[in-house]
């Protein structure tokens, strides 16, 4: 069944992207969708069926060399199902919707055939994806890995006419390559020391990595850091953090529901799900976790802040991706793994469900994008708007505070904040607080976006804004039932992702046990047989009245299990998970109310007074031009990579080939070959000659030898 | 037939290209199109002969195979065999001459003559592969460039005597060398016999010569003899330059078989005499090596970055790929040579696709230049999903054959030496900037050059020439067993051999540089 899900949207893409001449358009698309559907059902099997404890099955041998040995394998574990989950779902809504949005284009000619190539990418992407998460080696992530990239690539250079694209295309292959230059190194180091790379062999390696050291680059360097920080840059690359971000915006100029299935919820994931993969290594790389916190911190605030003033509809909920990776980082790098995962489960709900509506709007505005030519939309298009409300709502956090309902982001979201707030020390500080007032400059572009959006007068195009329109059936329909995801999502499994240890242990397959039992085990390690306390005897014990920290009473587990056993690791000593659910009422207000703030202050400046932000703008003009250009980082890569390359390029050509190597060999020659000539005589093909004659010389020269030596 | 296998499958190009230039005469079409046929079906037969090598062939046994040994004239041997290091290079040889012959279908001046370069030239070739007399291997190794020569000489473009020069001179000096070194490797061990050379142990004892002291002593002299003949072919780094004007100049054919195949041979001429026969000097030259490997991969993918000639790219492209060759070599462990042997197979079939590809487009418009295209995927769908493909084969995409090479060999140099590993991966970035900027100007775009306006796409035979090729790439990228495990023995032995000969000799050599 595994292997069935795995590879029916490889099937689809191939029956989609060369039969589509005999099955005709219509019937391809539906091929593909119907797999990728298909795909769906057995993910949800899957993921319901599954009962925590990890199987892989075995394809075949891929590259084996020495020691090196790596298969194709299927390996199913919790974060693999979730996975799975997330982008058989949101794949196969997307495939859905693209029927309505990709019906007519108008960056295509009458006549040319288009979709069934949209789609036979689509379908390879979430192939490509699916191996990437389902991988039980580093290499075969890798393979998901560049395969989702290049898929990337040539969706965000569909619109193969427009110039843009194909810059931009270009941008994400190589800066994504940039980060996979860093991926590669870890897999490389991660080889030296464990002469493995895959997973059942290195994960388990964490705490003796630990202990390592590795020669690299010169430097005598702790492993299991050095590790951990080369597969994050990887995973920078990916998930556009901080400094290789700037790809990311620009893949805008691919088709929408691009940016929903590969640009919002499934892709740029990859980098935190690598991350949460690893966690029973970087458990043990302090330096590295605190380097992953550090960068997720600063992307979240970094582009919150970029996204208050971009104008392009697609562009803010690019920049609102950005940032909201940077929480998931945090929530990985405090240790707290399962809030990671559960941040990037809710997120692809709601970030793909704000991506289709805007799509729906940029269908109905016939492909307008900038929101300063929009306005007032909310009675044109009643359902999108419904959708985006409730997009936004869950991407801004609306709930009962203190309590577990809400949208979904609202659980996830806060649950990463505490989880930041509870590591404590200086470090969880600076992250607590760029989260929060991140929450507050999502609230207020998300608001802003809503505002300039459905609200106000129409502005711009008269005439697009006469014809616009809701959208057909296949558009509503997905964005209902990612609607569905973002209202429910994170009040279903909260506890799962985020519960007391015993819940999320059980749901991620690790094992747990009572925390003052653990020190009394280890202390009588060879006298026991069993140190490990499950099932019941949790169940038993979850009636232990401790203190009642937020309602969690049974705070007393603590995670046991071994590095490599369930689906995420959290060391014994990381307490991160029990303290975020005792921190203070006002840490768990704070985003709450950051989020009302964000609400408040978009609602006077578009709503209340809409001159506001015009005269902010012109008295801070710096400050808006700093953000307006996205903090300059395009023009710096420029300044300080691509154009050295260039010239380093032209230096080495010109000067290097042409002057120094080319002139130093003609100018020897110029003194050999005139002597030569002269001694073989003027043939009329010269050099010819002269090179036959070498060669007949020297073998002349050689059967003398040979035939002496013979007779001697 | 059994026991004459390798000699039928090197000699047949040659009997088919002398009774070609015997027996067909005549220059009409009809004669033309006889020749072509002919030389396509001689390849093509003697590509499905190659196969019984591969039937017969044991892939478990290191040693060499298939061995026919014999007197030849003046006190010569006559020696062929082939073992996991030689056959695959054979099979490439023989795969890609029958789609190398079809892609020049279109050539209408001296076809007979051409069609007998292309058969000489595989002869010739696939002797180098099986030889296993160094005699014999000279000359074939030698009197492969001729052909070439007249290839790009007679068929080339306007400046191919500029390119033929070039070409000459750098080969030349190469050669020289190498000749010296054999007849010195001839007086020191007394045979030419390949397999007992590899058995003999050069001395490595320190050498004075006009009073500078050699480390390494003869074994460091043959080396270096030696290298400088390879590393010309392959070419390396700062020895490159007479590539890009080779290719430039040569037609389709000619360059396909130069990147795919003739440059083969100096990476495989590293493997079966400078590692094996000289491991004392190759130890020591091996940091030497890689650093030049480094140097060709990044400062030859810059210089791609700036072309403004689509085969200059691809050969500048070329120079970089050999760069990991030569690297994994020198790491001198499993991977790195398991890598290094699979990167050529595998740059084989890509590189020669590539030079296809750019055949394609240079048939319809006769220019090369990058300008001179833009937007071909409005008319060229096929032409466009092909060349992606191998575009992304070339910058080293897991799936594809190319990745598996690259990320062997760098695998294997890390264990060595992380700093060239590192600055050698960023190679990984380069690739893709230069291939996906070449691939944006030729194919992506508006098509609005009036000159592309009617352009058409691949006809069935371009396409029938492509498939093989994709179908390799493809294969070998999923499932690369097929080549490694073929492989994989003879280079398990290369490297005990390597490791053991370099544990007897280092303490002679400790004693030695005491003294």
């Amino acid at each position: 069944m595994e292997t069935i899900l795995l590879f029916a949207p490889l099937v689809g893409a191939i029956i989609c992207g060369f039969s589509w001449r005999l099955i005709g358009e219509q019937a391809a698309c539906v091929v593909s969708t119907g797999l990728l559907f298909l795909s769906m059902a057995l993910s949800w099997i899957v993921f319901f069926a599954f009962d925590g404890e990890t199987y892989t099955r075995d394809l075949f041998t891929w590259i084996a060399s020495g020691s090196l040995d790596t298969s194709w394998q299927v390996r199913i574990d919790r974060l693999t199902a979730t996975m799975l989950i997330v982008i058989t779902s949101v794949s196969a809504l997307v495939h859905l919707y693209s029927f309505g949005y990709m019906a007519h284009d108008e960056h295509f000619r009458e006549g040319e055939s288009y979709r069934p190539r949209f789609f036979a990418y689509l379908s390879f992407f979430t192939f490509a994806m699916l191996m990437l998460v389902t991988a039980d080696n580093l290499l075969q992530l890798f393979f998901g890995w560049e395969g989702v990239g290049v898929a990337s690539y040539l969706l965000i250079g569909f619109y193969f006419r427009k110039p843009t694209a194909g810059a931009a295309a270009i941008k994400a292959f190589v800066v994504n390559r940039v980060g996979d230059f860093a991926f590669l190194l870890g897999i490389f180091a991660l080889f030296k020391l464990t002469d493995s790379i895959n997973f059942d062999v290195i994960l388990a390696m964490g705490p003796e990595l630990a202990e390592m050291t590795i020669s690299f680059l010169g430097y005598e360097l702790n492993a299991a850091n050095t590790i951990g920080m080369l597969l994050f840059f990887g995973a920078m690359g990916k998930s556009a953090q901080l400094f290789l971000h700037t790809w990311l915006p620009d893949a805008m100029e691919g088709p929408t529901p691009v940016s929903a299935l590969i640009h919002a919820a499934t892709m740029v994931t990859a980098g935190v799900f690598l991350v949460i993969r690893m966690s029973p290594v970087l458990e043990y790389a302090p330096y590295a976790t605190n380097f992953i916190v550090i960068i997720g911190a600063a992307t979240a605030f970094f582009a919150a802040t970029v996204g208050l003033v971009q104008n392009d509809i697609k562009r803010v909920i690019a920049y609102s991706t950005c940032s909201q990776l940077g929480y998931m980082f945090v929530a990985a790098g405090v240790g707290v793994y399962s809030v990671a995962l559960f941040h990037l489960f809710t997120h692809a709900f709601f970030k793909a469900m704000l991506f289709l509506g805007a799509g729906s709007v940029i269908h109905a505005m016939h492909h307008e994008q900038d929101m300063r030519n929009y306005g007032g939309l909310r009675k044109k298009i009643p359902l999108t708007f419904a959708a985006m409300l409730i997009g936004t709502l869950a991407i801004t956090g609306v709930g009962i505070p203190l309590t577990y309902i809400g949208f979904a982001g609202f659980l996830s979201k806060d649950a990463v904040i505490e989880s930041a707030f509870a590591f404590g020390g200086g470090l969880g500080l600076y992250a607590f607080w760029a989260l929060v007032i991140a929450a507050c400059f999502t609230s207020f572009y998300s608001w802003r976006l809503m505002y300039l959006t459905f609200f106000g007068t129409p502005r711009g195009d008269r005439h697009a804004h006469d014809h616009a329109h809701e959208s057909p059936m296949t558009m509503l329909i997905p964005l209902g039932a990612l609607a569905l995801g973002a209202v429910f999502s994170g009040m279903i499994w909260y506890n799962s992702f985020f519960g007391s240890v015993d819940q999320v242990g059980r749901f991620f397959g690790v094992e747990y046990a009572e925390e003052g039992e653990v020190g009394a085990e280890e202390a009588h390690a060879e006298e026991a047989g069993d140190p490990v306390i499950e099932g019941a005897a949790a169940e038993e014990a979850g009636d232990y009245a401790g203190e009642d920290a937020g309602g969690y009473g049974e705070a007393h587990y603590v995670f046991t299990g071994a590095p490599g056993d369930g689906a995420i690791h959290i060391a014994p000593d990381n307490n991160v998970l029990n303290d975020a659910h005792a921190v203070s009422t006002w840490v768990k207000l704070a985003p709450f109310i950051a989020m009302l703030i964000g609400f408040g202050t978009a609602t006077l400046f578009y709503i209340v007074n809409p001159s506001l932000p015009r005269r902010l703008a012109e008295t801070n003009r710096p400050a808006y031009l700093f953000l307006l250009n996205k903090w300059y980082f395009d023009e710096i890569y420029n300044w300080l990579f691509v154009i050295p390359a260039g010239w380093l390029g032209r230096l080495f050509w010109r000067r290097g080939d042409g002057n120094i190597i080319d002139g130093g060999i003609n100018g020897l020659a110029m003194g050999i070959i005139p002597w030569f000539t002269r001694m073989a005589g003027r043939a009329q093909s010269g050099y010819l000659f002269h090179y036959a004659f070498a060669m007949v010389l020297g073998i002349a020269l050689l059967i003398t030898i040979a035939t002496l030596s013979f007779g001697g | 037939m059994q026991d004459n296998l390798l000699s039928i499958v090197t000699f047949l190009p040659l009997v088919a290209a002398i009774v070609m230039a015997v027996f067909l005469r005549g220059n009409d079409e009809a004669a033309q199109l006889g020749a072509k046929r002919m030389a396509l079906f001689v390849t093509a037969a003697n590509f499905v002969i190659s196969l019984f090598i591969l039937t017969r062939f044991d892939a478990s046994n290191p040693g060499f195979q298939l061995v026919e040994e014999g007197e030849w004239m003046m006190g010569l041997t006559y020696k062929v065999g082939v073992d996991g290091i030689s056959v695959l290079f054979v099979l490439l040889t023989t795969f890609l001459m029958p789609l190398t012959i079809a892609a020049c279908w279109g050539v209408s001046t001296r076809v007979k003559e051409y069609m007998i370069a292309l058969l000489v030239l595989e002869a010739l070739m696939i002797g180098v592969f099986v030889a296993l007399d160094l005699v014999l291997f000279y000359l074939f190794f030698e009197a492969g460039l001729i052909p070439m020569f007249l290839i790009i000489g007679i068929w080339g473009g306007k400046d191919r005597i500029y390119a033929a020069f070039k070409f000459f001179l750098y080969t030349f000096l190469g050669s020289v060398l190498m000749l010296v070194a054999i007849v010195a490797m001839y007086i020191d061990a007394g045979t030419t016999d390949i397999p007992a050379l590899l058995d003999h142990q050069f001395s490595a004892a320190p050498l004075s010569v006009f009073g500078f002291q050699i480390m390494g002593g003869l074994q460091t002299v043959l080396w270096i003899a030696f290298f400088a003949s390879f590393a010309v072919k392959l070419p390396m780094w700062p020895v490159h330059t007479w590539l890009p004007d080779a290719h430039v100049q040569a037609p389709t054919a000619g360059s396909v078989v130069l990147a795919a195949i003739l440059l083969k041979m100096g990476g495989y001429g590293f493997l079966r005499f400078s590692l094996p026969m000289f491991p004392v000097a190759s130890d020591m030259m091996a940091e030497f090596v890689m650093w030049l490997s480094v140097i060709a991969i990044i400062y030859t993918s810059l210089v791609a970055m700036v072309q403004e000639d689509m085969k200059k790219l691809i050969a500048y492209s070329s120079v970089a790929h050999m760069g990991y060759v030569t690297m994994g070599i020198f790491a001198a462990n499993q991977q790195g040579v398991d890598g290094a042997i699979f990167q050529m197979i595998s740059h084989g079939f890509i590189s020669g696709a590539l030079f296809l590809c750019v055949g394609v487009i240079y048939d319809r418009m006769h220019t090369r230049e990058i300008d001179a295209y833009g937007g071909l995927v409005n008319r060229m769908p096929a032409y466009a999903a092909i060349f992606m493909l191998f575009t992304m084969a070339n910058v080293g995409l897991p799936g594809t054959s190319g990745f598996v090479g690259e990320f062997l060999t760098l695998i294997g140099v890390f264990q060595v030496n992380t700093w060239i590993a590192v600055l050698a991966a960023t190679g990984v970035i380069l690739s893709a900037a230069y291939a996906l900027w070449l691939y944006r100007r030729v194919v992506f775009g508006d098509l609005i050059k009036e000159s592309l306006k009617s352009i058409t796409d691949m006809s069935t035979r371009e396409r029938l020439i492509f498939a093989p090729l994709i179908f390799m790439t493809i294969l070998l990228g999923v499932y690369p067993s097929l080549a490694l495990d073929i492989i994989g023995p003879s280079v398990e032995a290369l490297v005990s051999n390597y490791d053991l000969a370099l544990e007897n000799l280092v303490p002679a050599n400790a004693v030695a540089a005491s003294n």
